[in-house]
């Protein structure tokens, strides 16, 4: 009986993936399934793959209990919202909870929004020596002595020589039927990336903004991850000063004050310069900002520095606008003046987290 | 892989625990025990017990649920039993010996309640077989029609799987189509109402009143009528109707009757759970406590009967109302604390002291086991004392806090709910009122309402099914709010109307 399950198991997979499929841009949209990361699994709640049938609608119907209590002692939470909920109407139901791991993930996002696989900068790829263990010689130390196969050329040897007596049928094996594994080294590209996240944390980013930054950043792991090995990620908030933070605080770091987009640019400058020589490494920046930057030519700047010395060392550099009610999203409109034709600069707007769907499509899209 | 054979030490404690359940009077199928490692037995589980089933997703998703359940130590299948003669049960491996021997107690308790309940009585006892060859006619349909098809099909048939008839006391194989006998319609059927016969005509306007004829004629009408519908009356076994009437292809109509048998098969389970898990945890209880386990067993044992049985406040659990109900039958009866007698005497003094050393207790176990299925079981010997002893409630939905509240207390109450809830085993009571609606080949269902209503995304989708197998328009009539809708698909659309 032994894995006949495993035909219903990967069927019932392949449909799980087809709905995921379908509503990846509801998906994408909810911060919730961040919440629901592991190390290699994402558990993504769907509802509905049930079996529909005439069945009767659970909240109208109660039920009996057992146990301790007066009337009117609560029992346990409903799944919708106090208060809410038209007449006849139901919430979701039992959504099952299905685990998906990260590459299938990555390989659903990169199928539906069609990303090309990204090609690793070509001479700039650190080769890495490998040794694998694949062939078989005559001579080699005794530790790696291969028994099988040595047993094999005695018996061999002996059953030609006439020597081997079946009712008997000991063997006894010379220097020369001894084998040994031998290794093969090879070598292997190996592409190291970084993404640095920058982000601007002044008064005008709200909660709701970061959300979608939070959202973003996400989607944009889950896809370098499926296309690198390895990969170094690195925080950087500014307002008008910018410096380096863990995860945690990215997120929630709240600064007030103004606002100089230099000052993170810069930093990740200094960042590269210092650790990321970008013949080693394929870089990735992020920045987010609600579009309000310093007067007194700040902007002018950016521009500079990404022309002449951030660009020509990125893979890409992805610049994510989220609306606020404060941001007056000029600054979008001074990158896509000065720097509208740079290859290897995306500008993309995201005023809800619907977009969030089509700001990963715009960043990953060029297959940088 | 099956290990067909028990270890020593199991076959050993198995021969020990059939002696005492024999000895107790518990007639059971013979039984074959596999010992399983989770995997394997998950897999089964998901199976629903069956060791091969037709290509299904579902089972998929049951074994993706159930393994991760367990991973997460959120539930354990201690032990599965099915069905069938010989039956076959499975134990867990690794499981210690005081629980492999409370598992096989148990089973003997479940073997038992299927040989001997009348619910079971129509059930395929050689189901095994019959599942392997479902299986196998699947494939074929498969092979000849390619997966997507035929598992769409199947899909739209487990969506309509609950509607048949649960208490039918036999299946009814489908009519063959060219096999309907045609009744030659013979010249009684009268068009005047004639009245009793009047042997004297003096008479005729007193045995036959123009009003009695007139009422006469009016019978007589709407029986004619009534032959003229279609069903003549309103079918509870929807599926039955599907099979004998609705445009199915041959491998359809296989997929649709397969899916029904195993309905049929899976339908008593239902209808007695927690008779028949109560019954299995009284005897394995019984046995346990006062033969098989050895003292240096009773704690684990304890434990285990605890988590088997344990209570928590939203939901009933089948294992404990059921046990703690024949405990308190046999009691009862062993007391003599039922008939008129004790029904009339309300001094609560004597009451509570009634003993009349009848020792009738076990015997009506066994009556008990052999004539009665949830709801019989419940709405007989459910009483306010073991209401109150068990401490029983009713919960309600606050739409305003979004919480469950405990609502009541009152005994009947209780067990008016708790019946209503195992009312047709908690599947709502849906008929075929008309095959032929409006003329024009619709399918017309009926929904009795008995307080509770559908939940409407799952009834749209539902009636999605049935179009696809009747493939004209469907109807079903049901109340929503307190007021009677029709929901309607034709193929196209939904609509849902209130009529009158």
């Amino acid at each position: 009986m032994a894995d006949r399950v495993d035909r219903d198991l990967n069927r019932f997979r392949q449909i799980v993936r087809g709905r995921i499929k379908k509503d990846l841009r509801k998906y994408m949209s909810q911060g919730e399934l961040i919440g629901r990361q592991g190390r290699r699994y994402v558990s993504i709640p769907l509802p509905q793959i049930d079996i529909p049938q005439f069945r009767f609608g659970q909240k109208q119907s109660g039920g009996v209990g057992q146990g301790e209590g007066d009337v009117g002692d609560p029992i346990g939470r409903g799944d919708g919202q106090p208060g809410q909920g038209e007449a006849g109407e139901e919430s979701g139901g039992h959504a099952i909870e299905v685990d998906v791991s990260l590459e299938e993930l990555a390989k659903i996002l990169g199928e539906e929004l069609q990303l090309p696989n990204i090609k690793p900068k070509g001479k700039q790829n650190i080769i890495a020596e490998k040794d694998k263990y694949s062939g078989i010689a005559q001579v080699g130390p005794e530790s790696l002595r291969h028994f099988k196969r040595s047993y094999r050329e005695a018996l061999k040897r002996q059953i030609a020589s006439g020597e081997y007596n079946p009712d008997d049928p000991i063997i006894v094996p010379v220097k020369g039927d001894m084998r040994y594994r031998t290794w093969k080294t090879t070598m292997q590209p190996e592409s190291n990336a970084v993404i640095i996240y920058s982000m601007d944390v002044s008064g005008s980013m709200g909660t709701e903004q970061k959300e979608l930054v939070r959202i973003t950043a996400f989607w944009i792991e889950t896809w370098l991850r499926s296309q690198y090995k390895s990969i170094d990620i690195r925080y950087i908030v500014h307002d008008a000063a910018a410096k380096e933070v863990d995860q945690q605080t990215f997120y929630h770091i709240r600064e007030g004050g103004g606002t100089k987009i230099s000052s993170a640019y810069k930093l990740t400058l200094r960042m590269i310069e210092e650790r990321y020589s970008p013949d080693e490494w394929n870089i990735y920046a992020f920045h987010f900002s609600d579009g309000d930057n310093w007067g007194g030519g700040d902007t002018r700047e950016c521009v500079e520095l990404l022309r002449g010395q951030l660009l020509p060392k990125l893979n890409l550099f992805a610049y994510g606008q989220v609306r606020s009610l404060y941001g007056s999203g000029r600054f979008a409109h001074d990158l896509e003046e000065y720097l509208g034709n740079a290859e290897n600069l995306v500008i993309s707007e995201i005023a809800d987290r619907d977009d969030v769907y089509d700001t990963i499509k715009d960043f990953l899209g060029k297959g940088k | 892989m099956r290990n067909t054979r028990l270890p020593p030490d199991l076959q050993a404690a198995w021969d020990e625990i059939e002696g005492y359940a024999r000895g107790y009077g518990l007639d059971f199928f013979p039984i074959s025990f596999e010992v399983l490692d989770y995997r394997t037995l998950y897999e089964v589980a998901a199976f629903g017990g069956f060791p091969t089933r037709y290509p299904h997703w579902r089972f998929g998703m049951d074994f993706d649920q159930m393994i991760k359940s367990h991973t997460y130590g959120l539930s354990i299948i201690y032990e599965m039993v099915i069905n069938n003669n010989p039956s076959y049960a499975y134990l867990l491996e690794g499981n210690e010996m005081t629980t492999q021997k409370m598992v096989m107690a148990h089973v003997t308790g479940h073997v038992d309640f299927f040989k001997n309940n009348m619910w079971f009585s129509h059930t395929n006892r050689h189901m095994l077989d019959a599942m392997a060859n479902h299986a196998v006619r699947v494939q074929k349909a498969i092979d000849r029609y390619g997966y997507e098809p035929v598992e769409d099909f199947i899909d739209v048939c487990l969506s309509i799987e609950n509607l048949i008839d649960y208490h039918a006391p036999f299946i009814l194989r489908p009519e063959s189509q060219t096999n309907v006998p045609v009744v030659e319609q013979e010249d009684e059927e009268q068009t005047v109402a004639l009245g009793l016969p009047v042997d004297k005509p003096y008479m005729r306007g007193y045995i036959n009143p123009p009003s009695f004829l007139e009422e006469q004629r009016k019978k007589q009408e709407a029986e004619r009528l009534q032959a003229r519908n279609f069903p003549e009356n309103p079918q509870k076994d929807v599926l039955l109707f599907l099979l004998n009437y609705a445009p199915l292809e041959r491998w359809q109509h296989t997929i649709l009757e397969i899916i029904r048998d195993e309905a049929y098969y899976f339908g008593p389970q239902a209808m007695t759970k927690t008779l028949n898990e109560g019954w299995a945890s009284f005897w394995h209880s019984e046995i346990m406590t006062k033969k098989a386990a050895r003292a240096s067993e009773i704690v684990d044992f304890a434990e285990h009967h605890a988590g088997v049985v344990g209570t928590s406040p939203g939901r009933m659990n089948p294992y404990k109302l059921g046990i703690e109900l024949l405990r308190d039958i046999e009691d009862r009866w062993n007391k003599g604390k039922f008939g008129k007698e004790w029904d009339e005497c309300d001094d609560m003094e004597t009451r509570r002291n009634w003993n009349k050393k009848l020792g009738l207790g076990r015997q009506k176990l066994f009556e008990v086991r052999r004539f009665h299925n949830d709801i019989t079981f419940l709405d007989e010997f459910l009483t306010p004392e073991f209401v109150l002893d068990q401490k029983m409630f009713t919960f309600q939905y606050n739409r305003d806090t979004d919480l469950y509240e405990i609502a009541s207390r009152e005994f009947q109450s209780i067990k008016q709910k708790l019946l209503f809830r195992m009312t047709n085993f908690g599947q709502p009571f849906v008929y075929v009122q008309d095959g032929n609606y409006h003329n024009r080949g619709e399918l017309y269902l009926k929904h009795r309402h008995e307080g509770i209503d559908l939940r409407l995304d799952y009834a749209r989708d539902t009636l999605r099914s049935l179009h696809k197998i009747w493939t004209r328009p469907v109807h079903i009539e049901t109340v929503l709010d307190e007021k009677k809708q029709l929901w309607s698909f034709d193929g196209r659309d939904y609509s849902e109307r209130r009529v009158d």
